[in-house]
């Protein structure tokens, strides 16, 4: 079985994010780029379904422009076989990447695709959703474990309530949670071998795919700025702060 | 001259700063404070190949070069200088079994070395032979296959937790060409350590003296022939030195972070620190000096890697300049930072006294500018 992983390059969760002065976006001149660290959780959870003999071959995809395949490098040097880009300068929105994704599907036909539950730049949380719907597979999202079992797979989510547990027939899309596993580094010698392995780069015009976005961003803000404490004489004025000022309770 | 990295260099050091953010940083205090050696998160780092980074792939190693080093060595020390350092021992002496063993050695040691399965030591100095090393006493007699070992070593990294021990001995008469290198178990019989030194610094590894009586090592632990043993341990201290410069640029690179950070949010006589120009002139003269260290040290990589006439200046000059500067700007670091930076609570203070060592081993500063001296001066 193939899995399919989608990988991402965002902005490193380190770095403190600064809004563009004309409030079109964020700030990503000069700034480090990392995976997206639930592709990674994803990329992790493929390579130990290969290590464990559940799956043949992993192939890391990411979208968007050429430096993306930085990331798909990170990807291979994990352990991912190949990688495959599709190269766009244009923005891309959740539906353009899912329909993206599933015109490379089409062609690979992996038994399962992995995908970070949300970016977290722009935090969706859609394409997982929706590229399931427009394949017609099942979806497991918010993954904190999964099991291959012999008619499909067993997925524990994680729900508002607690863990739900789901069966799935294959092929399907799932998407990870952060408690799904912890993803391993690349070691020394995998990150010399990651250069040998392929990257195949596609335009999305030859997928049949109009990657142009539908939805317009208006304006991107900062969060309103921290507001300091306040000292309460009594636990009397606490309350009363809360239920009426706050109205939190 | 390119004067950027490769993208397989840029991902070494990513991945080297990941790890060390995470596996060293949240602990290197607690390191500090307790004296503990973190076996474990060594290991880690291990199973990453930073235990055998410049011996070859088919050996187990990474099979990368002294500039890949000196920039994993460097994200390293960001995070613990004392553990970042005696991972650069491990891999002297996995470099050197690597280079200077036979096969037969190879086999037997150098698996353990680069998963640290085994620990390894590396034995030069002695109480009486510091920077003048040649004059080494510890003597090794031949007896059938075996050598008995007489003498004691110093200062030794990692003595009585390391597994392996490479000990230059004193196999024929004086000076060095009568040093050999031979490699010690841990217990072999006639092996004893001294107590653990109490140290200023470098806490997260023991030091301890190794003592030899009667010490038996098999003739087939010997690397390469009689009396080779200090030009073996001279090329082995080539990177050592490289490493060690780079653990002072990580060091110094954390203290420079910790200061901007207190400059920036740190307001006194109503501005940010940041905002006195006198503190920021202080402050670009640091981080100058730790890019022209920087600079320096990737010089040296660089001639070592090409196997350069001047290859042990080049280090030496190196060693001794970025071991100078990332000292001095700790040391700056922790003025700049006031009452705060004397505080254990606040990084500088570790970092600082990780550091005041990297000016005294691997050869003094002042046995470099012989180096230097003695190369240039050359009749």
């Amino acid at each position: 079985m193939k899995v399919l992983v989608a990988v991402k390059r965002v902005i490193d969760y380190n770095v403190k994010i600064r809004v563009k002065a004309d409030r079109t976006g964020v700030e990503t001149a000069n700034v480090k780029m990392s995976m997206n660290p639930f592709d990674e959780i994803g990329v992790e959870e493929a390579l130990r379904l290969r290590e464990a003999g559940k799956a043949t071959e992993v192939i890391a995809v990411s979208l968007g422009a050429q430096q993306c395949q930085e990331t798909i490098r990170t990807a291979l040097a994990m352990g991912a076989d190949r990688g495959i880009l599709v190269q766009t300068d244009v923005e891309l929105q959740p539906l353009a990447v899912a329909k993206l994704l599933k015109a490379v599907i089409d062609k690979e036909q992996p038994g399962l695709v992995i995908l970070g539950k949300q970016a977290i730049d722009d935090d969706s949380n859609q394409t997982g959703q929706m590229l399931a719907a427009l394949l017609g597979w099942s979806q497991g999202t918010f993954a904190s474990k999964l099991a291959i079992t012999d008619d499909g797979l067993e997925v524990t989510r994680e729900v508002d309530g607690g863990l739900e547990t789901v069966k799935l027939k294959t092929p399907a899309v799932i998407t990870t949670d952060l408690r799904l596993n912890e993803p391993r580094y690349a070691s020394l010698p995998n990150i010399m071998k990651a250069k040998k392995k392929p990257i195949d780069v596609i335009a999305p015009d030859a997928l049949g795919v109009d990657p142009a976005p539908r939805l317009k961003v208006l304006k991107v803000e900062e969060p309103a700025k921290r507001q300091g404490g306040k000292k309460v004489a009594s636990v009397q004025e606490l309350v009363d702060k809360l239920q009426n000022e706050a109205r939190v309770i | 001259m390119r004067f950027t990295l490769s993208e397989d260099q840029e991902a070494i050091r990513r991945t080297a700063g990941d790890f060390a953010a995470a596996e060293f940083l949240p602990y290197a205090a607690q390191w500090d404070e307790q004296g503990i050696f973190p076996v474990d998160a060594l290991r880690k780092a291990a199973d990453l190949g930073f235990a055998g980074i410049y011996v070859r792939e088919e050996q187990g190693g990474s099979g990368l070069g002294r500039l890949d080093a000196a920039l994993i060595f460097e994200e390293l020390a960001a995070a613990c200088p004392s553990t970042a350092a005696y991972l650069s021992i491990q891999n002297m002496v996995a470099w050197m079994v690597d280079r200077f063993g036979n096969d037969e050695q190879r086999g037997r040691f150098l698996k353990r070395l680069t998963s640290m399965e085994s620990f390894a030591s590396y034995c030069l100095t002695e109480p009486g032979s510091g920077s003048d090393a040649a004059s080494l006493k510890t003597k090794a007699v031949r007896d059938g296959d075996h050598y008995v070992l007489n003498g004691t070593k110093a200062f030794i990294s990692g003595g009585g937790a390391s597994d392996l021990y490479a000990v230059m001995v004193r196999t024929g008469g004086e000076g060095p060409k009568g040093i050999s290198c031979v490699l010690v178990e841990k217990g072999s019989p006639g092996l004893s350590f001294g107590k653990r030194e109490r140290k200023l610094g470098w806490n997260s590894q023991p030091t301890a003296m190794v003592i030899f009586e009667d010490c038996r090592v098999p003739v087939a632990n010997r690397l390469g022939e009689e009396g080779e043993g200090f030009k073996f341990a001279m090329s082995g201290l080539d990177g050592g030195r490289l490493n060690i410069g780079a653990c002072s640029l990580g060091g110094a690179r954390a203290c420079l972070e910790a200061a901007r950070n207190h400059l920036m949010h740190r307001r006194q006589f109503g501005q940010a620190l940041a905002e006195f120009q006198a503190l920021q002139f202080r402050f670009a003269d640091m981080a100058t000096e730790l890019e022209a260290a920087r600079l320096m040290v990737h010089r040296g990589a660089a001639s070592l890697d090409a196997g350069a006439a001047e290859a042990s200046m080049h280090c030496a000059m190196a060693k001794r300049f970025a071991t100078d500067a990332g000292f001095r700007i700790c040391n700056e670091a922790l003025q700049l930072h006031g009452g705060y930076g004397y505080l254990k609570d606040f990084p500088v203070e570790r970092y600082l006294r990780d550091l005041r060592v990297h000016q005294i081993l691997e050869g003094t500063n002042e046995i470099m500018r012989l180096i230097i001296a003695r190369r240039l001066l050359r009749p």
